[in-house]
């Protein structure tokens, strides 16, 4: 076999493939797929174990544009095609690269088996509330009354919550981040992807022709530190400009709070300390919308379990060990034979 | 012949009889299959030729008692060669009103019907639609009956063994299928060991059903003895020798699966979602993990079929399997299949009607959507099974063509040929000949899309290898380096490479032999698929009674064999019998501008062997 030597250190460009990126200039794509690379070359991602498997859609064309494996598969159905792929060989480190309209409309049923099954993979879903390259429809994500070409007069049926879809599914990793952070967002792929088990992560993403400024309200630099949470894990859920917002318990109910630290008594022992394990705690900061509350990006939940594919190859494994060497002649000569002279 | 003493019963006169149909019927909780598959293997034993016909509602439970709930097991066997289930039941056995009302039509004039009197109760008659009891109002003259209450013996016969009287009702079917030993001299033995075998945690189940099993066939020998009813007997059948065993389609194309797999060098990804009559295959290969095979039970078809693509894009053999209306589901992804040009193997348990249609009842009527069901040219070879053995052969063949020439490849079988057995000469694995796949390694000059310039199939660089990272896609690509490419010149080229590696195929499969005759001559019966048991036998008696027929049965239904068309025109007429309404002969009419005449139907049920004689008869103007 003819192994190519591998350069000493994989740099952030080793990780990006020759071919033209077709995005639309000023896309929010572009800073995901420079985030991916940044993060592998953090994470020195073998090339070749490291395959990229997508739906249809703009995000889609994601995996062309980097210099590992990839496959551009059909709309809605990545999740399934790299369920087999990581049944098939669970050394390959798989990505799945989708959509709002990709992971959670056509392909919401298989987005919420590869999440309850635990497949070992990172889901990263580009949401930006709209069908991109179909021309600008309203995706399952869109606000209510998103006038697009098959809204004209505005959608009139609610929005689904992508991170709440996964947690509702039982992935035992969900994360946000957002297309222009790009300290944060690399960061958040190396947490997907150092969790073993199904990573989801929504990202979320401008379309600058079809849905431009969606995400404003919490994403434009002036506003950002005051409508935006970044959770870490065992750190007070605090925010602001002058960092000192924070989210508390509200006292005798299951709800969330913005309070000011220094307002009211409220010290900053009273602000909610970020718990990755505690599922009920990623549901409602999941829940939290802006601009009555800060939306929050990080990981939200990280509850490892064992995953499918390790479970499924035990099986395979112990029926190999109590049937060493089976022999198809065997096989074919079990049961009642009988011999004709 | 081992067993074939089982025939030979001492002090009894047998008159012997050349082959017999025999159906048992009754309601669907009644075990009929698990008492159609011991007479079966009892009968294989015993030296004869058979072939069975499993017939079961779509409803697990239907209503007690009535008609819509009557599972039937029909076994044809004799001394010569039998290659169909049988036209008309010689012996019906029918455990309830119900199953007597379905079936009693279908048996021969004359022939023998065997009925728990037991069941024929006032509701019981109701249930079925009788106004009264057609045992006593002589709608079953002109038949020969042996009326037993087998309900009340074998609750007699089993009443030492401890069990509750549902569990002992549950035994009459273990009685009747006694009585049908003693009719033609069979071996208990055989039945015995596997009741103990089976109910080995619990004996007195095992005994009470032995028990059952031998006051049956008490009972037999006591009508017998006051003269009321003769025995039969029906002598080997010449068969040609070696180690046997019975198969059903279901078992066949699993093992073709494994032994396929493995004569190319490959583990399997196996991918299914539940449908009937399909999901035996799934059942099958579940079992059978010590092949290194994963299965995956998906959450829908779609995500099975693609899984089993993913499977193939790392490597492994993918496999998926399903019924129509899953097919249906499937196609986009067996596109994307042909347009990546990775391996994948979907097996088609066809099954009747458009939609649900008719689940558990059998058709050949997803050709087209097999050889043309997909958006845009989107060729793909397909191979058809003609028996419950053969689809071992077919999913041997389904294999090699898929990773030789790096394609999805349908594999058409049906309900009948899944669940059907028959007596199978096991073949010796070991001479069967390998194709290993080539996977590529050489990282020189590499672009995936480079092909064998003999075969056309793209190379194969699998994920996992240093130096073949690439992309592919669903989107056309460059003939020269797989990129994606909107060039109208090469889409022109990159739809006829995947045309020509498709029809070349056909220089690759053997050419079309002549099933059975001559190859010229007045008719061509043409089948394909499930007909091959009553066109051979039709066709054996038209050559029988003098005229030149032949039967042809087609394997290679896409591409075609390269020799079909001449051979076609050598006949005067030609006949194409299928299950369906003409695909088929469609397709012959319109490769060979042969003037191709269909025999169709679409019962639900097999082609009666009668039925094809006639259209024989009217092609040759007799």
């Amino acid at each position: 076999m003819n192994v190519a030597t591998p350069p000493e250190k994989l740099t952030v460009k080793d990780y990006a493939s020759d071919q033209e990126v077709r995005w639309c200039p000023g896309c929010g794509d572009y800073s995901i797929v420079r985030a991916m690379q940044k993060a592998l070359a953090d994470i020195q991602a073998p090339l070749e174990k490291t395959a990229f498997i997508s739906g249809i859609g703009c995000a889609a064309r994601f995996p062309y544009y980097m210099a590992t494996y990839g496959f551009h598969t059909i709309h809605g159905r990545a999740a399934s095609i790299a369920t087999g792929t990581k049944l098939a060989n669970p050394d390959l480190d798989i990505w799945v690269i989708s959509g709002d309209g990709d992971a959670l409309s056509i392909g919401g049923n298989h987005l919420m088996h590869v999440l309850r099954r635990n497949v070992d993979l990172q889901y990263i879903l580009f949401n930006n509330e709209i069908y991109g390259l179909t021309k600008g429809q309203y995706s399952p994500t869109s606000k209510v009354g998103t006038r697009s070409p098959s809204t004209p007069m505005g959608s009139v049926d609610r929005p689904l919550s992508a991170t709440e879809f996964a947690l509702g599914c039982g992935a035992r990793f969900v994360a946000r981040g957002i297309d222009t952070l790009p300290k944060h967002l690399p960061e958040v792929f190396k947490r997907a992807h150092a969790h073993k088990g199904a990573s989801f992560v929504e990202v979320f993403q401008n379309c600058i022709v079809y849905n431009d400024g969606v995400y404003d309200h919490f994403t434009d630099k002036k506003v950002a530190a005051d409508r935006q949470v970044l959770v870490e894990h065992g750190q007070p859920l605090i925010f602001g400009t002058d960092q000192d917002k924070g989210i508390r318990m509200k006292p005798g109910r299951i709800e969330l709070e913005v309070v000011t630290i220094g307002e009211n008594g409220v010290t900053k022992a009273d602000i909610l300390v970020h718990d990755e394990t505690n599922k009920s705690l990623a549901t409602l900061l999941a829940h939290m919308e802006s601009p009555a509350f800060p939306v929050a990006i990080g990981v939200l939940f990280c509850d490892p379990a064992e995953t499918y594919e390790a479970a499924v190859h035990a099986q395979v494994e112990a029926e190999m060990k109590a049937h060493p060497s089976p022999n198809v002649n065997d096989l074919l000569r079990s049961g009642p034979t009988w011999t004709v002279e | 012949m081992e067993g074939s003493a089982a025939v030979a019963v001492e002090g009894t006169i047998r008159e012997e009889v050349e082959d017999v149909v025999v159906r048992f019927a009754g309601d669907s909780g009644d075990g009929i299959q698990i008492t159609g598959g011991q007479f079966t293997l009892t009968t294989a034993l015993a030296g004869n030729d058979l072939s069975t016909f499993p017939d079961f509602p779509a409803e697990i439970r239907a209503p007690l008692g009535t008609t819509f709930g009557v599972s039937a097991f029909q076994i044809h066997f004799g001394s010569r060669e039998i290659r169909t289930a049988g036209d008309a039941p010689d012996v019906l056995v029918a455990l309830n009103p119900a199953a007597l009302k379905v079936n009693l039509s279908d048996l021969n004039r004359g022939g023998l019907v065997i009925v728990d009197t037991g069941a024929f109760t006032d509701r019981n008659l109701k249930k079925a639609g009788y106004d009264d009891n057609p045992i006593e109002n002589g709608e079953i003259e002109g038949y020969r009956l042996i009326a037993a209450d087998i309900t009340k013996n074998t609750l007699e016969a089993v009443k030492d063994h401890g069990l509750t009287q549902k569990e002992a009702v549950r035994c009459k079917n273990m009685y009747a299928l006694g009585l049908v030993y003693w009719l033609y001299g069979r071996d208990r033995a055989p039945t015995t060991n596997w009741l103990n075998e089976k109910f080995g945690k619990r004996p007195e189940i095992a005994n009470s059903n032995i028990a059952a099993v031998n006051a049956g066939h008490a009972f037999g020998e006591t009508i017998e003895a006051s003269g009321e009813t003769s025995a039969y007997k029906v002598a080997p059948a010449k068969i040609e020798p070696g180690l046997y065993r019975t198969i059903t389609g279901i078992e066949a194309v699993s093992f073709g699966l494994i032994t396929g797999a493995q004569k190319a060098g490959m583990r399997m990804t196996f991918a299914g979602y539940p449908i009937t009559p399909a999901s035996g295959v799934l059942h099958a290969l579940s079992k059978l993990k010590q092949f290194d095979i994963v299965t995956f039970q998906a959450e829908d078809e779609i995500a099975a079929v693609c899984a089993a693509l993913g499977g193939s894009y790392a490597g492994t053999l993918g496999v998926t399997a399903s019924s129509g209306p899953g097919i249906a589901l499937k196609t986009e992804a067996i596109g994307l299949a042909i347009s990546v040009e990775l391996p994948l193997v979907i097996v088609n348990v066809q099954r009747a009607g458009p939609s649900t249609g008719l689940p558990t009842k059998t058709e050949q009527s997803d050709l087209y959507q097999a050889v043309f069901g997909r958006n845009a040219d989107a060729p793909l070879p397909v191979v058809a099974a003609r028996s419950p053995a053969d689809n071992f052969e077919v999913a041997i063949e389904a294999t090699r063509l898929a990773t030789k020439y790096m394609t999805p490849v349908i594999l058409l079988t049906d309900g009948y040929l899944a669940n059907a057995s028959e007596p199978w000469n096991i073949p010796d694995v070991d001479a069967i000949p390998d194709f290993p796949v080539k996977f590529l390694t050489d990282t020189k000059d590499f672009s995936p899309s480079h092909r064998d310039p003999e075969t056309l199939a793209r190379n194969w660089p699998v994920p996992g290898n240093p130096g073949l990272e690439h992309r592919i896609g669903g989107i056309e690509k460059s003939y020269e380096t797989g990129n994606i490419s909107y060039d109208a010149a090469n889409h022109q080229k990159m739809t006829d490479v995947r045309k020509d590696k498709i029809d070349n195929i056909a220089n690759d499969i053997p050419e079309q032999e002549i099933t059975r005759g001559e190859d010229k001559g007045d008719v061509a019966v043409v089948g394909w698929g499930s007909t091959f048991g009553p066109i051979t036998r039709a066709v054996q008696k038209a050559q029988a009674d003098g005229h030149k027929v032949s039967h042809i049965h087609i394997r290679h239904i896409w591409p075609l064999p390269t020799n079909l068309g001449a051979l076609l025109k050598n006949f005067k007429k030609v006949i194409v019998a299928e299950m369906n309404t003409g695909q088929l002969v469609t397709v012959l009419r319109s490769e060979y501008l042969v003037d191709a005449q269909g025999l169709n139907k679409t019962s639900g049920q097999p082609f009666k062997v009668s039925e094809i004689e006639e259209a024989i008869r009217k092609s040759l103007g007799k």
